[in-house]
């Protein structure tokens, strides 16, 4: 009997979710992080708006960078200490469908609540007024490409006992992309310009990455599963 | 008996090189329906490594697996679906209870996870099922991991120290379940450092020695 790759893919989605939801500072650190991280900077720079309003869209997008950052390694070192990583290879689904119901979990427990409280943090930092949509747009195309992205950074490092700033080495620079194109469509945003071909180029990285990174993180764990 | 026996994996020439140590050199059988093969050998022969190269996790230095005569890392899916492999780590996660743990390997398979708290019972896990398993101890996580072998319709079991914190009752009860999966066309292939109360007709023995050059 061959598992279809839905259930299969249910199936994976669920045992994560369920782990996190049990295990809930998963979800609420990197959240909390996020919120003190960026309300660190109105203390200070001190509360001038005019550049508050100027570094917001850099503070919340870096912010959002190292949240995922921290959260990254639960992705596959606590089902490789476990024993559980193997047993996923070793399963009859393919290698592809495992990973991306990892992945998916991981942004549904990290990315999904980012978004949500981003606008809050925007209020915060005094965001221009007309940048709250374009922030909204770029966070939900740009956190997934943060966990795809990341995920590949995480399944070279899994076998390594400190592999944590190893991790950061290897992540943050190809995040930078995602980076600069994020806070430029909110830049424009601001100035009333159309930022259109901002959001297309991360919409281009994401589905970029969406369709290969899965395959490198496969072959990555192959690896370090050795 | 009955059954046809027919080749169900083999092993061919392989080499495992280990932290620039030899492990084995060479080493060519073949894993029939039927068979339930003993892994013997001192600590650090390799036993683990043959194991987990047959499984398809490691990548020998030499050499290739075979599986319907094709190599098993080119036809994975097709082979592990017929293929258990229990390692070191049961693989039980702390935050699910034991029911869960069992139910998602069932699905994992493709199997009916309905099943799930009756093949406890078979493990002695009884009145366990909704504990969590960071609450079992370390014996109960492999039974956990070793309740799937009841449900599995898989051919080949791979099964690195099986009865590691297993009572001797359960070493006794998975013992007949090795015999009855093999005399259904099965195959065991197992490492222990204990001896198999199995009567040694029915069981062969691969024996790794320390390699010296």
């Amino acid at each position: 009997m061959q598992t279809s790759y839905s259930s299969a893919f249910v199936n994976i989605l669920k045992r994560d979710l369920t782990i996190a939801l049990r295990h809930r500072d998963d979800i609420i650190n990197p959240l909390l992080f996020f919120i003190i991280v960026v309300s660190l900077f109105p203390l200070g720079i001190g509360p001038v708006s005019n550049t508050l309003m100027k570094i917001a869209p850099g503070v919340i997008w870096v912010a959002a960078l190292l949240a995922t950052l921290l959260s990254l390694e639960r992705l596959f070192k606590n089902d490789h200490s476990d024993g559980s990583l193997e047993q996923l290879l070793l399963s009859p689904c393919p290698t592809f469908i495992l990973v991306l119901a990892k992945i998916f979990a991981h942004w549904l427990i990290t990315g999904l609540p980012l978004i949500i409280i981003a606008p809050l943090l925007g209020v915060l930092l005094n965001l221009h007024q007309d940048s709250y949509t374009a922030l909204m747009l770029t966070l939900l195309l740009g956190t997934p490409v943060l966990s795809l992205l990341g995920a590949i950074g995480v399944a070279l490092t899994v076998g390594l006992k400190k592999g944590g700033v190893l991790l950061s080495l290897l992540v943050l620079p190809l995040y930078i992309p995602v980076l600069i194109f994020a806070t430029s469509a909110i830049d424009a945003a601001s100035m009333n310009l159309p930022y259109n071909g901002q959001l297309a180029i991360i919409a281009a990285i994401f589905f970029g990455s969406l369709t290969l990174a899965p395959f490198a993180v496969g072959s990555a764990l192959k690896v370090s599963t050795n | 008996m009955a059954t046809q026996h027919s080749v169900l994996l083999a092993a061919d020439k392989l080499t495992c090189i280990r932290e620039d140590r030899l492990l084995f050199d060479q080493l060519s059988f073949d894993v029939n329906t039927g068979d339930i093969i003993q892994v013997e050998g001192a600590n650090g022969t390799g036993k683990t490594s043959l194991l987990r190269i047959l499984a398809g996790l490691s990548q020998p230095y030499d050499g290739k697996v075979l599986y319907k005569a094709e190599n098993i890392h080119h036809c994975q899916e097709d082979y592990n679906s017929d293929l258990i492999f229990l390692g070191h780590l049961p693989g039980v996660k702390g935050e699910m209870t034991s029911e869960e743990n069992l139910q998602f390997y069932l699905k994992l398979h493709g199997l009916d996870h309905s099943l799930a708290e009756q093949t406890l019972a078979e493990v002695n896990l009884f009145g366990f099922e909704d504990a969590l398993a960071s609450h079992l101890s370390a014996g109960q996580h492999r039974r956990i991991a070793l309740a799937r072998l009841w449900q599995s319709n898989s051919k080949i079991w791979i099964l690195d120290e099986p009865f590691t914190a297993i009572d001797k009752a359960g070493v006794e009860k998975l013992e007949q379940l090795f015999l009855r999966h093999a005399k259904n066309g099965g195959a065991v292939i197992l490492t222990t450092h204990q001896d198999l109360s199995i009567h040694s007709n029915d069981f062969k023995k691969i024996i790794l020695e320390h390699q010296f050059i």
